[in-house]
């Protein structure tokens, strides 16, 4: 790494040193991969989805491919905050890096106990899932109005001190207004996109694939969208957002960057190449040389200018 | 950085229709792998196909550090896995077969493409002066792999087709006879869900423990997606868990998984 670079950003509070995190549920916890690449290295680390109590999750089949996508069906797999912030967290200390922790509820209530817990933890932030497509009841439901939207963010605001970033829906007829509400709500922060809602049917059993039928699409097939996404919102708020949807190389985080993101999530993939995001910090540091910038921080939003 | 690695491929076959052979030089995977486990396979350098695939360790050779994977063509990724000179794989994954004490009465049942990763654990088991039965069941005769090289191994082979074409005439499941399961000491399978399941079923009335081998549809390989669930037991009786094929598999034991 080059010391005449600089690569870090400040999102939402969190000190990054440089603008690469995982996407929620595609990670794990992070320890994994730890195999595969130095978790140090990361910006962040976004951690799986986690409730107030263990959940079991979706049956299968809860993956299918897609063209240049998959959809998932995972249903918040988790082992309920406690473990989290009694065991796991402590663990992820010797890494060294902000640990953001992904949180889900069936109501605004259990998002607040959520965050109660978190806050006297190793988490450095909270990013709150107004967005899941893949659970009965929460999720989406919050995130595709904007008022549900702001009232979760409120709850979980009230309940820690520390920054509160909200994962948007895709699945909505306006995310900027939504983007809008919570940011009024207090939000410190956007993570988008979340996967977008789809569905594949096999044709010789005549029924959906997925146990949970419908699904989450990710992968390079959203990336346009998600670019999108994050440009319009970009424009009308003054929050800095992770971006992320089908980021696979420094060339997609670039995008997403001059789109308006701070920072970036690597999310699906993370299975094709366990190393992609320590990829992607080395592809934007030559990126930023080639092209005879100094600061990564010079390009967030260039694509407006 | 230890567990991904771009592997030569050293010989490419078609066994059989619909069926492919392939060597890779993987020297540190060929001497850490156990039978049983898989390797997670990136079968193309474009996001589409995007997954890898999980392929089961087929058998290995030590002294040239060459791996091999046996694998059905079953869709466009796997089709495209013979056109390579190199291949991007992980592993070893999951967990493996544990090998039963010397001496043990062993039946080894294989369905189909199952074999695949049985005959790894059929090398092993003659290594340690293990003599199993070996019960293969496919479809028809044509799918019928590795009899020879089991035979040769010193392994005794029976054969059911659904077809009839070639031995039994019926599935690999009514073979196993109630005087011949009583007597076993471990058995091992890897093959499609219903037979696994009609086979669980029996050796739980005669109280033989059984090595599964599972495949769901999988999307990390290592633990952090929890894709590839498979149900399986708790402590208690009413209650269940979602295990993961890829970390806590794929080899599971009879009796922890929930037959549906």
């Amino acid at each position: 790494m080059r010391t005449d670079i600089n690569l870090g950003v400040n999102c939402a509070g969190i000190k990054m040193k440089n603008p690469v995190t995982t996407a929620s549920g595609t990670f794990g916890f992070g320890e994994e991969y730890a195999h595969y690449l130095d978790l140090s290295s990361l910006g962040a680390l976004v951690v799986k989805g986690t409730t107030l109590h263990p959940r079991k999750g979706n049956p299968p089949p809860r993956i299918i491919e897609t063209p240049c996508g998959i959809l998932n069906a995972i249903g918040l797999q988790n082992p309920g905050v406690d473990i989290v912030v009694d065991e796991i967290l402590p663990r992820l200390q010797q890494f060294s890096i902000p640990v953001i922790v992904n949180i889900s509820g069936d109501t605004p209530d259990d998002y607040g106990l959520v965050a109660k817990k978190l806050d006297q933890s190793y988490a450095a932030c909270i990013e709150v899932n107004v967005s899941c497509p893949n659970v009965r009841k929460g999720g989406m439901q919050f995130g595709s109005d904007p008022a549900a939207a702001a009232e979760v963010t409120r709850v979980v605001k009230a309940n820690t001190n520390l920054p509160v970033i909200v994962k948007l829906s895709p699945n909505v007829t306006d995310m900027v207004r939504v983007a809008q509400s919570v940011a009024e709500a207090g939000a410190d922060g956007l993570a988008m996109i979340n996967t977008l809602l789809g569905m594949k049917i096999d044709i010789h059993t005549m029924r959906p694939v997925l146990g949970n039928t419908m699904g989450g699409l990710s992968g390079p097939a959203v990336k346009p969208i998600a670019v999108r996404a994050v440009w319009q919102v970009f424009k009308e708020t003054n929050l800095p957002i992770i971006g992320m949807g089908g980021i696979t190389c420094a060339d997609d985080a670039l995008e997403f960057i001059m789109a308006g993101a701070t920072a970036v999530a690597v999310g699906t993939a993370n299975f094709i190449n366990p190393r992609a995001t320590v990829d992607i910090i080395e592809g934007i540091e030559q990126f930023l040389v080639k092209n005879g910038y100094s600061d990564v921080n010079q390009l967030i939003g260039k694509a407006h200018q | 950085m230890k567990l991904m690695t771009a592997a030569k491929v050293t010989n490419r076959k078609h066994i059989m229709p619909g069926y492919n052979l392939l060597r890779v030089h993987a020297p540190d995977i060929a001497h850490s792998s156990q039978p049983g486990q898989f390797l997670h396979v990136l079968c193309s350098d474009t996001l589409d196909p995007l997954l890898r695939r999980p392929i089961s360790i087929h058998t290995v050779d030590k002294d040239r550090g060459t791996v091999s994977l046996l694998y059905r063509v079953a869709g466009r990724g796997t089709a495209m896995l013979s056109d390579y000179e190199q291949l991007n794989i992980m592993g070893p994954l999951g967990n493996g077969f544990t090998l039963p004490p010397a001496n043990s009465k062993v039946l080894v049942v294989a369905g189909g493409i199952g074999i695949a990763p049985l005959y790894f654990l059929l090398q092993k088991l003659s290594e340690n002066g293990s003599v199993a039965d070996v019960f293969l069941g496919a479809s028809s005769a044509g799918h019928l792999l590795r009899i020879k090289d089991i035979n040769e191994l010193g392994h005794s082979v029976q054969v059911a087709t659904d077809d009839g074409s070639s031995g039994y005439h019926g599935r690999v499941t009514d073979i196993c006879s109630p005087d011949f399961i009583s007597g076993l000491d471990m058995v091992y399978t890897c093959g499609p869900r219903p037979m696994m399941r009609a086979l669980a079923k029996i050796i739980k009335k005669h109280n033989v423990p059984g090595q599964f081998s599972l495949e769901e549809r999988m999307g990390c390989g290592v633990g952090a997606c929890l894709a590839c669930a498979c149900k399986t037991r708790t402590g208690h009786p009413e209650e269940f868990t979602y295990s993961h094929v890829c970390v806590d598999g794929p080899v599971f034991s009879a009796s922890e998984v929930v037959w549906e």
